[in-house]
């Protein structure tokens, strides 16, 4: 079941953001999830999203598949192409063969995530007849079959119904349903973060190989900077909407230059390898997108914030591969 | 050494369930002396929790003894636990259920005070009340919110000073900073640290991330389906782990750096058993890579070294 690919150069961009404002409309408040956010991701490259909690990297996940809820969330700027799809002004029969076709999810918690009441054989079936519907009812047992193998599942379970799996069992499940149509770019948001550590390591190890296979381009969201660093080739740092810090996972973990956030993140994690007496948190709270501060979002909690930093949003500065959205290297840059 | 503060002596808590017996906490002993920390660490479901609550007896052990200040308070009088409870506090997992939703901050934090009759008029709670907000660094402006109306970090504030109200010398943090994220949770563990120093605490701190339990603990006890593999002070642990599951679950953690990119690593196959009336044997040899003939016998934990205890035959 080959894909016809545009364009075979491994260097290809497949997907590009640029400038994405999303808002959630709610009675309440207007909540800012993404401003300006921007990301470009080539085929083949394993991309670590992170941030904290209300950063706005679920929002950027469903901004791709265009599954914000509907008259809550709303796009107000910028734009998202796929592969030379225009994703905001795809019409909704090309979504649907976008979706889970082409590009994947593996949502964050898989004990929600799945039907309790279809069989898990029929769930992973599920995904080849809406997207497949001239392949062999034969050959699509097949595949189901082959897939719950490779993700490490028994195809003779493939007749149980979810809750008689484990935790790490029903991530592999939907792992599986996600790699099945053999995707272009996966999306996963937050695969492991419900599991035990070891079995993190497992569905890492799995999610890693299957990749290697069908050599799709993924966005990992985490907020975890280990899983990135054993993980990922490139990473982006979001804070509030906004990518503030995207280089190599060299250019991001050498921590010669950083932005003043991730910087904090990297002095928050109590470290395996050295000890410290007192760990430097990051003052303050995470902003608040309903009522973000003017300037650098970032400002109020930096410990190098200045005049302008209260004022002026700065500029994402590019040293190569890698690139710093902070006023402390607009000087560098001037001298 | 003088008397623990508070000591575990083959502690057991089973459940019955319609399939059959459920091994939570299986022969589980401990001591933990004046101002100092011991770390369980385990997976979920390894009866770590379980551990804690029933150390506190808010889960009444199956058998075993639970000593406090030398004292099996086990077979205490409602009316004896609840002055021992005065020095015995906990700290809750998730900061969003473990909160009264219609009760204010001040109400929460005064209810303590309140039950064990500490303080009797309004006006002394209230100051209290206000200290023990300062010593937790929630500003004074969230005396009269709600728990909705605060974050994850704020609200594992409260539920801190709320442990703290009747001046405990002993508190059992069950994953106190798991639900938050890591910018946040370094503040919270700063500030149980700093708590320590001044008042000289105990705590017992469950967690599954190695990396808190080594920045917080003096002591690690390692847990799997309810018995301990291992138990050592801390350097001691990270120096040399001598149980296989210690080692695969040391292995299995990220690390935020790229030199540790391609070590050797122990990723396990399998997961945990069913915990429903276990084999007699070794809990972790279904997963173990070593497993043998020896290990379908029970194990007891020996001394390897001084001070560290590992139950494996092959160690």
């Amino acid at each position: 079941m080959g894909k016809e690919l545009n364009s075979n150069s491994d260097n290809k961009t497949v997907l590009e953001i640029k400038d994405l404002h999303v808002q959630y409309n709610t009675d309440e408040a207007v909540v800012h999830a993404l401003n300006g956010f921007s990301l470009e991701l080539k085929r083949g490259e394993k991309l670590g999203l992170v941030g904290e909690t209300g950063a706005g990297k679920t929002t950027m996940a469903l901004s791709v598949l265009r599954l914000l809820p509907s008259k809550v969330g709303e796009v107000t700027r910028g734009s998202i192409v796929y592969d030379g799809i225009d994703i905001l002004k795809a019409s909704h029969k090309e979504m649907l063969n976008l979706r889970g076709h082409r590009i994947s999810m593996i949502f964050q918690d898989p004990m929600t995530s799945l039907n309790p009441v279809i069989t898990v054989g029929n769930q992973i079936l599920e995904v080849l007849k809406l997207h497949f519907p001239e392949m062999s009812a034969k050959e699509m047992e097949h595949q189901v079959d082959e897939i719950m193998l490779m993700v490490g599942i028994p195809p003779a379970r493939k007749h149980e119904y979810p809750h008689q799996f484990s935790g790490g069992m029903k991530q592999r499940i939907v792992i599986a349903m996600a790699l099945v149509a053999e995707p272009e770019l996966l999306l996963a948001d937050e695969p492991t973060t419900a599991l035990d550590v070891t079995i993190q390591a497992q569905i890492l190890e799995l999610m890693s190989r299957l990749k290697e296979k069908f050599n799709s381009a993924m966005i990992l969201v985490t907020h975890d900077l280990g899983v990135v660093a054993e993980f990922c080739d490139t990473v982006a740092i979001v804070y509030a909407g906004e990518v503030v810090e995207l280089g190599t996972v060299e250019d991001i973990y050498a921590r010669k230059e950083n932005h003043p956030y991730t910087t904090g993140l990297f002095q928050c994690i109590p470290d395996l390898t050295t000890t410290v007496d007192r760990l430097d948190p990051i003052p303050g709270f995470v902003a608040d997108p309903t009522d973000l501060p003017e300037g650098c979002s970032f400002a109020p909690r930096c410990p190098h914030c200045t005049e302008r930093c209260l004022k002026e949003n700065p500029e994402m500065h590019m040293n190569g591969s890698h690139g710093i959205k902070c006023h402390l290297f607009d000087e560098k840059e001037g001298k | 050494m003088g008397v623990p503060l508070i000591e575990a002596r083959n502690v057991k808590k089973y459940f019955k369930t319609p399939a059959g017996i459920l091994h939570a906490v299986d022969d589980v002993s401990f001591q933990i002396q004046p101002g100092e920390t011991l770390g369980v660490v385990g997976e979920s479901g390894c009866g770590k929790s379980t551990l804690g609550r029933t150390i506190l007896r808010l889960l009444e052990a199956t058998d075993g003894e639970v000593l406090y200040d030398g004292e099996n308070i086990l077979n205490y009088s409602k009316q004896d636990m609840k002055k021992v409870h005065r020095n015995m506090q906990m700290i809750f997992q998730d900061p969003f259920t473990s909160l009264n939703p219609r009760l204010s901050i001040s109400s929460i934090i005064a209810e303590p005070i309140k039950v064990c009759g500490l303080l009797k008029s309004n006006r002394e709670i209230q100051e209290r009340v206000g200290e023990l907000m300062d010593m937790c660094g929630l500003p004074n402006r969230y005396v009269n919110t709600y728990p909705h109306e605060l974050d994850g970090g704020r609200r594992q504030r409260v539920g801190l000073a709320r442990a703290l109200a009747v001046d405990p010398k002993f508190i059992v943090c069950d994953e106190p900073v798991s639900a938050l994220d890591v910018s946040i949770q370094a503040q919270i563990l700063n500030l149980l640290m700093d708590l320590q120093d001044q008042k000289k605490l105990s705590y017992m701190f469950i967690t599954h991330d190695l990396c808190v339990v080594r920045h917080i603990s003096d002591k690690i006890m390692v847990m799997y389906m309810g018995t301990v593999v291992e138990y050592a002070t801390k350097e001691e642990m990270f120096r040399y782990q001598a149980h296989p599951y210690t080692k695969a679950l040391l292995s299995a953690i990220p690390i935020a750096d790229l030199s540790h990119r391609n070590r050797e690593r122990h990723v396990l196959s399998g997961e945990v058993a069913n915990p429903i009336n276990p084999a007699p044997g070794c809990r972790f040899a279904p997963r173990c890579p070593h497993a043998c003939e020896r290990c379908k016998e029970p194990q007891k934990l020996r001394e390897i070294a001084p001070g560290h205890y590992v139950a494996c035959v092959m160690c």
